[in-house]
């Protein structure tokens, strides 16, 4: 284990946010919220401080292994989190520190789920500052980083492959920092699609840019505490669901169709699945809630609305659907775990490994019935090597012992069973909201410090995709005879 | 430039390794899904897992942009499908492998019609490093520049040597014989020297000047070694073969040592003028029963690095003056080093660099450009020869009044029929060939780059 070249490295990362800061800083000014803006300053010399010095010392091995890549991209999203919930304590818009440090998990991990009983309350920088997350969070820190600084060009790889979801990982294009500037130019083009399409729908500017940032990211932090309810427009909600689907879009079909290889797109099975999974969904919803709503096209814009916002992970909430039919709710909370594609800026368990999953399953059956039979699970039209398969079934095995820690320690804060378990899934999924007490028209306030910090990890293995996480934690990895 | 590599085997790994440092938009296609992650984890570089002479694969690649297409996979048939496949989609040159000796005498005719721009044969390439080797044996290793009129050799400083606690203009002061030291290896070191550097036991160093002037010089060292005039190969292999084939052109006595029986009898057919010995090379017995003691020069080329190893060290304490090993595996590099066996070629490197050198040609094909390009110290060291073509702000200028950058200097400039080793005085003009030495982390593209 390269412990110098870890440090440097993180540090290096580091001064990347110090400059990320003063942009809500300047929101801040332009708003001449004076309190806000000295809060981003402060932080923002905090982290100039601590990681420029560290920074300029290079160690003189610089070799880095997948194990260092895993460590790095794990330390550096905690670190982030860290210091990005600095300005909200600083500035006492929220006055406990585990409150920030949630929201500010929340905000990096695109989760959504929110410990502000008020969110109105807060001032334009730092409602700024919350949605910037979603959206630096959404397509990954470390790529960002991999778009405006020069890393080490050997073996970064390994922090992208660690960062970017899905069983696997492939550049489209030679260079790494060349993948990281077209993931982000065709991100940042959609967000600037999408702001001025909400402009369209008399959505005021900073508005649009907050749930522009917030859809992008497939976060769902909002500045209302109706959410997207409160414009009760239809022009913003279907807009808005149609930007949450296709930023749940695996990101290769847009290289695609920039690049003119129309071709390569019919292989990307994954989101005709996708787009299955959707479209089933909002069928079955609309049906069930139709006795609740007048006319059978409001329910169909609240379902679609809905069914988007859950499996592109966003969080977005039109309705209550707390209220809703047993049956909705299940098909939601299914949603909840499946997530959207991989190599898109959603969460979840990733509709490609669903596939994986259900193909082994298939597979194994068929070699019960048939013990010598030969089979490959195949996605896309080509056979899937079987480390990648293991890779698939070895992170749902994880994925569900997580997940059954985080209920054990949930529980304590005895709430009924439907919250306690939804407010789980829901982080681990990085959706946002969950059911009961956690649904769309409440927050996560109510729960324990404890159950807030064991939430927060929860939203980062969910995002890092459980192992990264895990790795750093394994006690082996940190002894000092460990190379 | 965006090349494309055809097989992730030892070349290609290598060269791919050496073109992503450099810059270049890298993508490597192979069969082999593992050999493919290990590359993709080391080096910047994308990876297409499928069969490279498949037009959808070349399409997933961007044959139809590429600059360059590598194609050097074990297979030279596939090879040259690959290339001609590439240049048909519009790649714009090609470059194979091809090792078969028959495939490679009549690639002249195939060339043009299959649109290769290069065909690189590993084998026959470390035969002409080694015949290099054999035709100066004072030297460790020489490289040819200017169309050969510069030589640039590589020498270790043993003990009771004259030249131990001089410093170079001390040296060039006291032999008066127009030689410049370009760069010294000392322990793991690389230094490129100065006029105040001094020497020391152990240094290996890298001397620039013209043939009869590193002769007059090392005679007056007084250790000149005798003209090689009979060398004992063993390996029958193709580089093997190669060698003996050179050699014997040149005129010297050749003896093969080739275990199997079949070969021997191709190479008796082959190369009438050789001595064809059926036997272990590893066996001591034989090698003496031979005359191994007698021989001027040993060269191992057999598929065995750690059987080439061993039958040079054997050598060497048999006091056979020149000896020479073949070694694939270059990480090998070190360890033999220490072990004393100063002349080793690999074959894996001596392809990459070549096509390195191509490369960087073409890359700089438009501005002042690289003739030439070597890799000396394990490439840590270049040595590159420009071609002065146009009038630039150095032209004219006497070289003390120019500061260079720290690690490089100026070897040598060749002005017509006349080699200059450059003093302060001198200047560059137009229509020179200029070489340079430098530290290798410094990738000159032009002359302009050495200048501060």
């Amino acid at each position: 284990m390269n412990k110098k070249i870890i440090i440097h490295m993180s540090a290096k990362i580091l001064r990347v946010e110090a400059v990320l800061l003063l942009i809500p800083a300047i929101v801040s000014l332009i708003y001449r919220e004076a309190q806000s803006a000295t809060a981003f300053f402060i932080t923002a010399a905090i982290v100039a401080a601590i990681s420029i010095p560290i920074s300029l010392k290079k160690p003189q091995d610089t070799t880095m292994y997948a194990k260092e890549g895993l460590v790095i991209v794990a330390l550096v999203w905690i670190i982030w989190s860290v210091f990005g919930a600095l300005p909200f304590y600083i500035s006492g818009e929220i006055p406990h520190f585990v409150d920030c440090l949630f929201e500010t998990v929340s905000g990096f991990t695109t989760t959504g789920s929110t410990i502000l009983t008020n969110v109105e309350v807060l001032s334009y920088g730092m409602l700024f500052w919350r949605s910037f997350t979603h959206w630096i969070g959404g397509m990954g820190v470390l790529i960002f980083v991999m778009a405006v600084i020069p890393l080490t060009s050997k073996h970064s790889i390994h922090l992208m492959r660690a960062e970017m979801p899905g069983p696997d990982v492939d550049k489209l294009v030679p260079k790494a920092k060349s993948m990281a500037l077209i993931l982000y130019g065709i991100y940042a083009v959609m967000t600037l699609i999408l702001v001025v399409l909400l402009l369209l729908g008399d959505m005021p500017l900073f508005d649009s840019i907050i749930h522009a940032f917030g859809t992008a990211g497939t976060g769902g932090f909002s500045m209302k505490n109706a959410s997207i309810g409160y414009y009760n427009s239809a022009y913003i909600d279907n807009v808005l669901a149609a930007a949450m689907l296709l930023f749940g879009v695996n990101f290769n079909v847009y290289f695609y169709i920039v690049m003119r290889r129309f071709g390569l797109i019919k292989k990307e099975e994954e989101v005709r699945v996708y787009f299955g999974i959707v479209l089933l969904s909002v069928l079955l919803i609309t049906l069930s809630i139709l006795p609740i709503y007048e006319s059978a096209a409001t329910a169909l814009r609240y379902s679609f609305f809905q069914v988007t916002s859950v499996i592109s992970t966003t969080g977005y909430a039109t309705a209550d659907y707390n209220t809703w039919p047993q049956i909705a709710k299940t098909v939601l909370l299914l949603l909840t775990a499946i997530g959207a594609c991989a190599g898109s800026t959603a969460g979840g368990i990733k509709v490609s490994r669903i596939v994986i999953l259900f193909r082994s399953v298939k597979l194994g059956i068929k070699k019960m019935i048939h013990p010598k039979a030969v089979g490959v699970v195949k996605m896309g039209g080509s056979a899937l090597n079987a480390e990648t398969v293991r890779g698939v079934l070895l992170y749902m095995i994880g994925y569900v012992m997580i997940f059954g820690a985080a209920l054990l320690i949930v529980s304590f804060n005895q709430l009924d069973f439907e919250t306690t378990f939804s407010s789980v899934l829901t982080c681990l999924g990085n959706v946002g909201p969950g059911f009961g007490a956690v649904g769309p028209a409440s927050n996560f306030a109510a729960l324990s410090n404890l159950s807030k910090v064991t939430l927060s990890f929860v939203m980062l293995f969910g995002r890092l995709e459980i192992f990264p996480l895990l790795m750093l934690f394994t006690p082996a990895i940190w002894k000092k005879k460990f190379v | 430039m965006k090349v494309i590599i055809v097989g992730d085997g030892r070349v290609g790994s290598t060269i791919a390794e050496q073109l992503a440092k450099e810059g270049h938009d890298i993508v490597v296609i192979d069969k082999d899904v593992d050999a493919l992650k290990e590359s993709a984890n080391v080096n910047d570089v994308m990876c297409i897992e499928g069969n490279g002479a498949l037009y959808a694969i070349q399409q997933q690649a961007g044959a139809d942009t590429a600059d360059l297409l590598i194609a050097c996979t074990s297979s030279d048939e596939l090879n040259m499908f690959c290339c001609y496949l590439a240049k048909k989609i519009g790649a714009k040159h090609t470059i194979a492998r091809v090792r078969n000796p028959e495939y490679s005498q009549q690639i002249h005719l195939l060339k043009d019609d299959m649109g290769l721009s290069m065909a690189i044969n590993p084998d026959f390439a470390a035969a002409n490093e080694i015949t290099r080797v054999l035709l100066f044996p004072s030297a460790e290793k020489v490289e040819l520049f200017a169309r050969g009129r510069v030589e640039l050799v590589e020498r270790t400083i043993k003990a009771g040597s004259l030249l131990i606690d001089l410093s170079l203009s001390e040296l060039y002061r006291k032999f008066q014989i127009k030689i410049l030291v370009c760069a010294v290896q000392r322990g793991s070191e690389v230094i490129i020297p100065d006029g105040n550097f001094v020497l020391q036991e152990g240094d290996r160093i890298h001397i620039a000047a013209t043939h009869k002037e590193i002769e007059k010089f090392f005679k007056r060292l007084g250790n000149l070694k005798d003209k090689v005039k009979t060398v004992l190969i063993i390996g029958g292999g193709r580089i093997g073969y190669y060698l003996a084939h050179q050699l014997i052109n040149i005129g010297m006595d050749i003896k093969i040592i080739e275990q199997n029986y079949d070969r021997c009898l191709e190479l008796c057919e082959d190369l009438p003028k050789a001595t064809i010995i059926c036997g272990d090379g590893t066996d001591h017995d034989l090698l003496k029963e031979e005359g191994l003691a007698h021989f001027d020069a040993f060269v191992a080329v057999t598929g065995n690095d750690e059987g080439n190893m061993i039958m040079s060290l054997y050598a060497s304490t048999n006091n056979v003056p020149t000896v020479v090993t073949k070694v694939n595996r270059a990480t090998y590099a070190d360890a033999i080093d220490k072990l004393g066996l100063s002349s080793v070629v690999s074959p894996k490197l001596v392809t990459a660099s070549r096509i390195v050198s191509y490369v960087r040609a073409m890359h700089n094909s438009l501005s002042s450009g690289v003739e030439t390009l070597y890799q000396l110290v394990g490439g840590r060291v270049e040595a590159l020869e420009f071609s002065i073509k146009e009038k630039a702000r150095y032209i004219g200028i006497p070289l003390k009044d120019l500061s260079f950058k720290k690690d490089a200097l100026i070897a040598c400039i060749v002005r017509g029929r006349e080699t200059i080793i450059p003093g302060g005085n001198d200047s560059i003009q137009v229509g020179d060939s200029v070489v340079v030495v430098t530290a290798a982390e410094h990738r000159l593209y032009d002359l302009e780059d050495i200048l501060q």
